[in-house]
């Protein structure tokens, strides 16, 4: 046989190959997203109501005093839009939990995890997909919102990238930690249920947390060890070009013990094996 | 314990004089779903650039088998070797030496055929450029040239099959595992499937190990193995396998083999 056999060549993987296999994992991931309108279509809908209509009825209502990291006294519209970014990265998180259910419940993650690359990395790529595919959303989001006079310093494009990667890695880290212990898709309401709500209205997201503080002194506490509020202020602070370092501190330790997790869940020696055989296998 | 004849111990002395002469070892391979024991000592050898059937019933163990020799299950006791790799110690080494085609179907059906190998490649090292040259080459040996940009889910089981099993040795394995690969498919299909294998391990020396339950895809030069309720009833030729039960064909050795055999295995508490 002339051709080169998978045993003859040497032992470990070349940078190439990592960078190789991690690129094939993005790019299938972006290939999904793109195949997936609706999908696309509704990850930005749904922040853009709560723009349009539910910050336009608000206004009103909830005044914003001058916090970090605003100089002025900014509209509703404007204190929400962060909190509306770290949404959609955590329906994203969810929603790629919710594909790894559902990979796994059709047999395509088997393809993934009988790749001979380390599998942390196999599951790091796929976080990291994840986050850009999240990104891309933020991104689109970012521009509408702009066309409706929410308009953030020009460089806070920029700054609030690597707080988008991070939080983005933390929320899909979370999602993959849940997917690892959910055996059918139809448990998956619960995920809405028990994890996106409670996260996403126990934050600074909709509300600063001194409003809430003056409501009710528990549920300030809440939101403080909640680490989706700490994901909305980092990313608030950076779209400012400024840094909030205890929200860095929080989502940094989060998103380690997160991936740590899902890794760990995700070793054959633990989480996969122990679950029996699917359906119809012997 | 004696495999194939040989004793263990012999055995590895055999494997380290010729490593590339085995493809696959099996040895004393136990797993339990909670207090059900679905593996119980396990052993075989596959050797290379031969075709070996894994024969059993529903309920066997042989999906299980084959998710514990493919690291989806963690190996719980026994040892696993591919082509001299044990899977614990080397799975890189060992994972990317061996393809494999699952019982249910694992290709993205919304990724067109091309694709689909794309990715595959990819998740091995193998670069975009390669992959294109192989996937060709591939594609054109199972007939989905012209297909190569449809959607998976338009195509038909068979032709799903065939691209499966042209992704399993797109990183050029040595050794490929199909799990009852023709369940599902007409006659037709079927035929074409185990031909299309068995060409294989002639013209490529391409080692396959074949887990069934259907009497009529193994022939009487095939390496057998027959896996009953977790245990190794037998594992020889088929000539051979068939000789030792005195019965006067596969056909009745299995059923005399199964029929003999005691009851599945509990895990002692």
């Amino acid at each position: 046989m002339s051709a080169v056999i998978a045993s003859d060549r040497p032992a470990g993987f070349s940078f190439a190959e990592y960078l190789t296999c991690m690129g094939g994992i993005v790019w299938r991931e972006g290939l999904r997203f793109v195949h997936q309108r609706e999908r696309f279509i509704s990850a930005l809908v749904r922040p853009l109501v709560w723009l349009f209509i539910f910050a336009a009825g608000f206004r009103q209502v909830l005044g914003i005093s001058i916090i970090p990291p605003y100089e002025t006294y900014v509209l509703y519209e404007v204190y929400i839009t962060p909190g509306l970014m770290a949404m959609i990265q955590l329906f994203n998180g969810m929603q790629s939990s919710l594909s790894m259910v559902y990979d796994r419940e059709m047999g395509n993650m088997r393809t993934l995890l009988i790749s001979p690359l380390p599998r942390w990395y196999l599951l790091f790529c796929k976080l990291l997909a994840g986050a850009a595919v999240s990104i891309l959303q933020v991104y689109a989001f970012l521009l509408i919102a702009w066309i409706w006079d929410i308009e953030p310093p020009p460089i806070g494009y920029l700054t609030v990238l690597p707080a988008l990667a991070l939080s983005g890695l933390m929320l899909g880290s979370l999602g993959m930690l849940i997917s690892s212990g959910i055996k059918q898709l139809e448990n998956f309401a619960g995920v809405m249920n028990f994890v996106i709500f409670p996260m996403f209205f126990a934050s600074s997201a909709l509300y600063p947390l001194w409003r809430v503080q003056e409501g009710s002194p528990m549920l300030y506490y809440v939101c403080q060890f909640n680490p989706f509020t700490h994901a909305v202020e980092l990313i608030r602070f950076a779209l400012y070009g400024k840094l909030n370092l205890v929200s860095l501190a929080v989502v940094g330790g989060c998103t380690a013990a997160f991936m740590i997790g899902a890794m760990f869940a995700y070793d054959p020696a633990r989480g996969f094996s122990r679950r029996g055989p699917a359906g119809g296998e012997s | 314990m004696m495999i194939g004849g040989i004793s263990i111990a012999d055995q590895a002395t055999v494997l380290e004089d010729a490593p590339d002469s085995v493809a696959l070892v099996v040895e004393g391979v136990s797993h339990s779903y909670g207090s059900r024991k679905a593996l119980d000592d396990v052993g075989f050898t596959v050797t290379a650039g031969k075709f070996a059937a894994l024969l059993g019933l529903n309920g066997a163990g042989k999906s299980t088998l084959f998710s514990i020799i493919t690291r989806l299950f963690a190996l719980q006791a026994g040892r696993i070797r591919i082509f001299g790799h044990d899977v614990e110690q080397e799975s890189g080494a060992a994972l990317r030496c061996m393809g494999v085609v699952f019982q249910p179907r694992t290709l993205d059906l919304d990724l067109s055929v091309t694709q689909n190998l794309l990715y595959h490649a990819a998740l091995h090292g193998i670069s975009r450029r390669e992959a294109r040259l192989r996937s060709e080459e591939l594609l054109s040996r199972i007939g989905l040239s012209e297909r190569h940009n449809s959607k998976v889910r338009d195509l038909s089981g068979g032709q799903m099959r065939r691209l499966e099993i042209a992704r399993a040795l797109l990183h050029r394995p040595r050794l490929l595992l199909l799990d009852e690969a023709t369940v599902g498919l007409d006659v037709k299909a079927r035929a074409e499937i185990l031909a299309h294998v068995r060409s294989l391990v002639a013209e490529q020396g391409t080692g396959v190990l074949w887990a069934t339950h259907l009497l009529d895809e193994i022939e009487a030069n095939d390496s057998l193995v027959v896996l009953h309720q977790g245990r190794v009833l037998a594992e020889g030729k088929v000539t051979s396998v068939v000789g030792k039960t005195g019965a006067r064909d596969l056909n009745s050795a299995f059923a005399q083999l199964t029929e003999t055999a005691p009851g599945p295995g509990k895990v002692a508490s």
